[in-house]
């Protein structure tokens, strides 16, 4: 063990989905996260503790390995565009480091306090995605330990490279099933100049579909489309251009044009990118073919909380938690025909037997078989994942 | 493999029966003379043949020859347009070759969430000519766009000039599906952009044919941009060309491709095709930018100062798309063009950090000079992907060896900067033996354990990627009784 090793025992502070850790550890090096894989025992690994809910509660959990103690930026080369920062920084402070450059990792989740290696392994992804995309189109290199302590790279420093398989994406919405995320390499861009935003009033949600299909097909190039419809409270479509000054003006303009309306601003509304959701509701997140958005939105039960990233076929709803558990199944099948999923990102502690995932397809034997190479004996966040693994 | 295992010849005979059997005679060839056109791909320089090429028509052709070299553990090698230059898609001797050409169907595009779905063996620029009318493309667009084939594309997740705006294969696909190494069939993805559990597509992309073969691929579509301006500009130096590319992208701007050529590559361009390019220019940059037309203009403008302030003598703008396509045709086809000006060359396809861009192309010249060879370059220069062309004359005692270890040490020039033995090629048979250049063995044996949650026996394109292959052992499954971590001890432990 090295000097600098942390722990403490768990207190109700650390439970994961209400599994109380028998240690927690908190490692300041890698070779400090390889003693505590070495140790033994089941193990989760946590950042901000922003999105834990967002996976299954383990059926162990001996040690809560916190990483917010590998908090360095490593090497952020400006001319580059290229970021590596270990898995405990957290998103804002890089992106306040970042910004000093005219740069930013353009992943924008909403969870204040989140860490690089807690976004990655949730997949955790904000309104911009319809510009940038997520995790896995940002991420150029990572470094991992795996339960059996080997550390182990893929990918690189560069933006372009195929050599070997890329574990960054195995290890993208992962959530800390195969091992523990230690350091992150990220393609950054430039800050926007500037900022043009259209708010158009819905009559009701069903009428953004048309509108986001109407954008999507246009030329115009908005960084954000999200619908924000929260229970109870008129529906809005949110676009937002980040560019060059002349473009941004423009593009608002044109905007106003094709959707028949709405009002141009320069600020972000209140509340745009945060996910919707109580403490008492069932949150959930909600993928599909994007142009089924209109049925998606329809096949939710009444009273549902909703924002959606309009044109990437991604919601996030929040519902009442009772009806809605017993509302699951029936959304899950009837989003099924549009490639569509709902995971729980969160839910009240009564309902702690609910499907977290939903149907996974023909392909989770072979997940299982990853999942059995990577930790044979089943000791990373065991039971967080699909089909408990 | 025991001792008592048949002799490959009897193996393959009667493995190429079942497989007449199974999928027809007509699309078994066992012919020595026809295997012989399958030996190699892009890569010429290293061959094999195979003992059995299958002309697959359809999904179940590739399932039940996927079984068959399954149940008789003989190595399958998929291959499609063959135009891969790492030699992915080189057979294995005594090994089936599967050949996807034939598997040419195309979903109708689907406008609404910008997605068709294609099978393996449909060519790169169909897609975007099926797109069109609906002011729809493909953004992946290899040099060689015109003859490689999607599932090619998907096993080296291929890139093109586009990508540096765009990204690469890997972001453009957003489902497969792919027949396993023992014949399963599974879907990864699909066309939501997201779902529960392991991203497998991601892995299965960029994989060289190792983790099975991809019998359908649903692709995401772009809109085409609004307004598209190409610039070509000359310069007389290569670090006033280098120092314009790092200008331009620290001024925040995107382009949707900035390629390099060097003098000697301009010299083949032009003898090949006369695109001309600007007489005596050292190196030339085509730069495009797409998007919103205010946008375009507006920074095309501020491109233009850029590279005047780097010396540019020339900068040329294409007024229609005739002169933007002759501006690409001479980097386009800047590989085939060398061809005219040697008889041979390696094609090299490292990485580099963007910014080493002028002292690492300064450390390749001088390196040629030292053995007494010509390095012609051709660029994605925008995300420091270089593809040095080693020259040479094999009818030069000695010069193919030199030219072949000049390239290599190219390479490992481009690892010492930080970046990587391939940007878009892959590693195929070719450079295996670089990779523990570039990773550690811990690395290499964790990517395989990949490898090994696929194909247990390694039996898909055996040989390629890795320096050597890992043994997978018996398949895992879940154990209980681990050692539980004792929280009474907890100091001791820690
Ligand atoms: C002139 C020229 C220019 C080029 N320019 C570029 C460029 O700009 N960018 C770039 O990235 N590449 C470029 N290439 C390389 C090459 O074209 C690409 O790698 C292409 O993707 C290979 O496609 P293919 O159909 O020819 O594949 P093949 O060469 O037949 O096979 C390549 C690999 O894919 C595997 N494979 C093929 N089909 C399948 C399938 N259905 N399922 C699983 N595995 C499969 C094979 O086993 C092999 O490992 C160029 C090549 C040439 C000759």
């Amino acid at each position: 063990m090295t000097a600098t090793l942390q722990s403490r025992s768990g207190t109700a502070a650390d439970a994961v989905g209400g599994v109380l850790p028998a240690a927690v550890v908190r490692p300041v090096t890698v070779p400090d996260v390889v003693a505590v894989l070495r140790g033994g025992g089941t193990v989760v690994p946590a950042g901000g503790r922003t999105k834990l809910s967002w996976a299954a509660p383990p059926s162990s959990c001996d040690v809560l390995l916190d990483t917010t103690g590998l908090d360095r930026v490593l090497d952020h080369t400006a001319g580059d565009l290229v970021v590596i920062a270990e898995a405990g920084v957290r998103l804002a402070d890089l992106q306040a480091q970042l910004a000093g450059s005219g740069q930013w990792l353009a992943l924008d989740p909403p969870e204040p306090g989140a860490t690089l290696g807690g976004v990655l392994s949730a997949n955790a992804s904000g309104p911009r995605r319809l510009r940038y995309g997520t995790a896995r189109d940002l991420l150029i290199g990572v470094t991992v330990v795996l339960a059996d302590g080997t550390v182990a790279a893929s990918g690189g420093k560069v933006v372009k490279n195929v050599a070997g398989y890329d574990l960054g994406k195995l290890y993208t919405g992962a959530h800390g099933t195969l091992g523990v995320v230690v350091s992150t390499t990220w393609r950054l861009h430039p800050l926007p100049a500037a900022r043009r935003v259209v708010v158009v009033d819905l009559a009701d949600t069903a009428a953004a579909g048309p509108l986001a299909l109407r954008l999507a097909r246009s030329t115009l190039t908005p960084t954000a489309v999200e619908l924000l419809a929260g229970s109870g409270e008129p529906a809005r479509l949110v676009v937002v251009f980040e560019s060059i000054p002349e473009s941004v003006r423009a593009q608002a303009r044109s905007a106003v044009e094709l959707l028949d309306g709405g009002a141009e601003q320069d600020e972000l509304p209140e509340g745009f990118g945060r996910r919707p959701g109580g403490a008492d509701d069932l949150v959930l997140r909600l993928a599909f073919a994007p142009a089924a958005l209109p049925a998606v939105l329809a096949a939710l039960p009444a009273g549902a909380a909703v924002t959606a990233s309009a044109c990437t076929g991604v919601a996030y709803a929040a519902l009442p938690a009772g009806s809605g558990a017993a509302a699951l199944p029936g959304l899950r099948a009837a989003i099924a025909p549009y490639d569509g999923t709902a995971a729980v990102l969160a839910a009240p502690a009564d309902l702690a037997d609910l499907d977290q995932w939903g149907p996974v397809g023909d392909a989770l034997p072979l997940m299982t078989q990853v999942k059995d190479r990577f930790d044979p004996a089943r000791r990373m966040s065991p039971g967080r994942f699909v089909g408990g693994l | 493999m025991s001792l008592l295992a048949a002799p490959a010849t009897d193996r393959t005979a009667r493995l190429a029966e079942g497989l007449r059997r199974a999928v027809g005679a007509q699309r078994v060839l066992t012919d020595r003379a026809q295997l012989r056109t399958y030996e190699c791909d892009g890569l010429t320089n290293f061959r094999v043949t195979p003992a059995i090429v299958v002309l697959a028509e359809s999904r179940e052709h590739v399932v039940a020859t996927v079984r068959l070299c399954a149940g008789a553990g003989v190595p399958f090698v998929a291959r499609g347009s063959g135009t891969g230059l790492s030699g992915g898609a080189l057979p294995v001797a005594d090994g089936v070759l599967i050949v996807l050409s034939r598997l040419r169907g195309m979903g109708p595009v689907d406008p609404d969430n910008a997605r068709i779905v294609v099978e393996p063996g449909v060519i790169n620029l169909w897609v975007s000519r099926e797109a069109a009318p609906y002011d729809l493309a493909y953004a992946p667009d290899p040099s060689s766009q015109q003859i490689c084939s999607i599932g090619g594309n998907v096993a080296e997740n291929s890139g093109g000039a586009h990508c540096l705006k765009y990204g690469f294969t890997v972001n453009h696909v957003t489902g497969a599906e792919v027949v396993l190494p023992d014949g399963e069939v599974v879907h990864l993805g699909g066309t939501a952009a997201e779902r529960p559990g392991y991203d497998l597509l991601g892995a299965f992309v960029g994989s060289e044919g190792t983790l099975g073969v991809a019998t359908e691929v649903t692709l995401r579509l772009i809109r085409v941009p609004e307004a598209v301006q190409t610039m070509l500009v000359g310069f007389t130096s290569i670090e006033d060309a280098g120092g314009a590319v790092s200008d331009i992208i620290a001024a925040g701007i995107l382009p949707a491709a900035i390629e390099m050529m060097d003098a000697l590559a301009i010299e083949a361009a032009e003898a090949a095709v006369g695109c001309g390019y600007p007489a005596g220019a050292v190196a030339v940059l085509v730069i495009e930018l797409d998007g919103p037309q205010v946008e375009v203009e507006a920074q095309f403008a501020q491109v233009e100062r850029i590279v005047l302030r780097r010396h540019a003598f020339e900068t040329r703008i294409a007024a229609d798309a005739a002169e933007r396509a002759l501006m690409w045709k001479g980097r386009k086809s800047a590989f085939a063009a060398v061809g005219r000006i040697s008889p041979a060359y390696f094609v090299q396809d490292g990485v580099i950090p963007r910014t080493r861009l002028p002292e690492v192309l300064g450390d390749i010249y001088r390196m040629a000079d030292e053995v007494g060879l010509r390095v012609a370059n051709v660029f994605h220069a925008g995300d420091g992907n270089l593809h040095p062309l080693v020259l040479f004359d094999n009818a030069v005692q000695g010069q193919a060896e030199d030219a072949e270890e000049l390239a290599g040490a190219i390479l490992d020039l481009c690892v010492a900067t930080g970046g990587s033995i391939t940007g878009e090629h892959g590693v195929g048979h070719e450079k295996r033996m670089k990779m523990g250049r570039q990773f550690t063995a811990d690395d290499l044996d964790t990517m395989q354990l990949v490898r090994c949650a696929f194909d247990p026996d390694g039996i898909a394109n055996p040989g390629k990627i890795f320096p050597t292959p890992r043994l997978c052992g018996e398949r895992p499954g879940p154990r209980t009784g681990e050692h539980p971590f004792q929280a009474a001890g907890l100091g001791e432990v820690f």
